[in-house]
């Protein structure tokens, strides 16, 4: 397969491996640098209502990625989706490069937000999601990933404690799941949102289908959340 | 007189009534004053809990969808706390937002130290593109809100404080007003300093300047005014001393100056009482000021006419 120029080419979550690999110089990727891209993929292929045509558009899905270390693979799906143009990819990291190793929305075609430190993705989420319903706009929906990690600073469990009780039916959480965390109970990411009135569904994150049901399931009056569990870190 | 932050609430809910884009963000602190916008604009005052991060954060979410956030609570943990949201979330997500601090710098001495922020301004100085607004009367805040507000999607940090001149002043939210004309140095006083500065300074042969947007600060008004006034500047500053300093000298940074940065002290007092007593207690009052002004202005050998 030759990928050598964004000709309007569409690509599949096969060519996925292939576009991480201009970024890092090959094809082989550990679950470190994979554990989000089941997850992009689903999203952005089959759940997300945005395309890059539609990237400005007040009406369309916001998908945020607060966990911004390892982003090859978003790069990789948005180049796959068309907001990046694929021969950015190997400039990954330089100087000049638009896509560097934390996200920058100011720089990224089709980013929302810029990332790297972690804990903001979520209270700009809640944020985003009141901005939407004060103007009227009830449709559109906002996804933000984390990573389990994440969740140990402090700022997300201000966002989870409020968005519960505020009844932010729009509001969507992904949390991958590679049990990176170093003090972690079993099982208590879906209870830390379901105590704080979340719709909570946890999931094998490599299962495209399930992961489909997941992000689909609905959640009336309430935030949603999809633990993503793939493999742990240091496997 | 109503206070600066009793004129906050009234102001901006009248904005919320005519402006559909504006939105405030609150974390429990100020939420009385907003009571009845909150009840006509359930979706455009938020009230996110005692969480400062999420406070920050949210007013950032609200700003990319298009909405202008005024966001407040006291400067310790409107600027302090969540600093690095106010770094990140607003500067380099490019979301603008009007964040309107109370309690200043002892607005509440008897609070103690982890309700005072004398260094708000000094930590926003370390980031890029924020406007700074320190209103001296209420109806100053109350333009220089609306200045805010209407400012685009600019980053614009308002300071209120119970401390205050005795009349408002003319001021367009940008510029230096002159109240004094002398030849002998420049005085600019910032704020709630003004009256204090000017029964200080009564009879030396200073100009004064009245700042009342000290970021960016007006370096053309300034310098006109060192033509007539000389390049000897002393600035009165309602929060760290010398906060401004570095402003001052880069305004200046071609000719042979002299700066003398006053304000409030960095080492903690660890007192109580009142605000009358740790305006005192920094050299702030008219009397300490008065010496401190005079022997700088004297050190260069112009000893001012009637002192």
């Amino acid at each position: 397969m030759t990928i050598t120029a964004d000709h309007g080419r569409t690509h599949g979550y096969d060519d996925l491996p292939g576009l991480m690999g201009l970024m890092t110089g090959d094809e082989k990727h550990g679950p470190a640098a994979t554990s989000t891209l089941d997850v992009l993929w689903v999203l952005y292929d089959r759940v997300l209502r945005v395309t890059p045509r539609r990237r400005d558009d007040p009406a369309r899905d916001r998908f945020l990625l607060s966990k911004g270390h390892g982003p090859m693979a978003y790069y990789a799906v948005l180049a796959a989706k068309g907001f990046v143009p694929v021969d950015w990819l190997p400039g990954f990291g330089a100087y000049d490069s638009p896509l560097g190793h934390h996200p920058d929305r100011v720089l990224v075609p089709g980013a929302e937000i810029a990332s790297g430190s972690l804990g903001h993705g979520l209270p700009i989420a809640v944020g985003t999601a009141l901005g939407l319903r004060a103007q009227g706009l009830r449709d559109p929906a906002v996804w933000v990933l984390i990573g389990d990690a994440e969740l140990d600073e402090g700022s997300n469990h201000e966002a989870i404690a409020f968005a519960g009780p505020a009844g932010l039916e729009r509001l969507h959480t992904i949390v991958v799941d590679n049990s990176s965390a170093s003090h972690a109970r079993p099982g208590g990411i879906a209870a830390r949102f379901e105590a704080a009135g979340w719709s909570a569904v946890t999931v094998d994150g490599r299962d495209h289908e399930a992961l489909y049901d997941a992000f689909t399931a609905p959640h009336p009056g309430r935030p949603h959340v999809v633990v993503a569990r793939v493999e742990p870190k240091t496997a | 007189m109503d206070t600066m932050r009793e004129r906050f609430a009234p102001v901006v809910s009248r904005m919320l009534d005519e402006d559909p884009r504006v939105a405030v963000v609150l974390a429990e602190i100020g939420k009385d004053g907003f009571r009845e916008a909150m009840a006509r604009h359930p979706d455009r005052v938020i009230n996110v809990g005692i969480r400062e991060q999420l406070l920050v954060g949210a007013a950032a979410g609200l700003a990319l969808t298009g909405l202008r956030p005024v966001v407040h609570t006291f400067a310790s943990f409107l600027v302090e706390r969540p600093f690095e949201q106010v770094k990140l979330d607003l500067g380099h997500q490019e979301a603008g937002a009007v964040l309107v601090s109370a309690a200043a710098s002892f607005d509440w001495p008897a609070g103690g130290y982890t309700h005072m922020s004398p260094g708000d301004v000094a930590l926003l100085d370390t980031l890029d593109g924020w406007t700074v607004h320190v209103p001296g009367h209420p109806d100053e805040a109350e333009t220089l809100l609306h200045h805010a507000v209407a400012a685009g999607d600019d980053k614009v940090y308002v300071r209120l404080s119970v401390q205050s001149n005795r009349r408002g002043r003319v001021i367009d939210g940008r510029r230096l007003v002159t109240v004094r004309e002398g030849r002998a140095g420049v005085v600019v006083a910032v704020g709630p300093m003004l009256d204090t500065v000017l029964a200080a300074t009564e009879g030396l042969d200073v100009t004064v300047l009245y700042a009342t947007t000290v970021r960016p600060l007006d370096t053309a008004g300034l310098r006109r005014a060192t033509q007539a006034a000389g390049t000897d500047v002393v600035l009165v500053e309602p929060y760290l001393a010398g906060t401004s300093t570095a402003a001052v000298s880069e305004a200046l940074s071609d000719v042979p100056h002299r700066v003398l940065g006053l304000g409030v002290g960095r080492r903690e007092l660890r007192r109580y009482g009142t605000v009358e007593e740790h305006v005192a207690a920094h050299g702030l009052d008219a009397r300490s000021l008065r010496g401190r002004i005079g022997a700088f202005v004297r050190a260069q050998g112009r000893v001012a006419a009637g002192v």
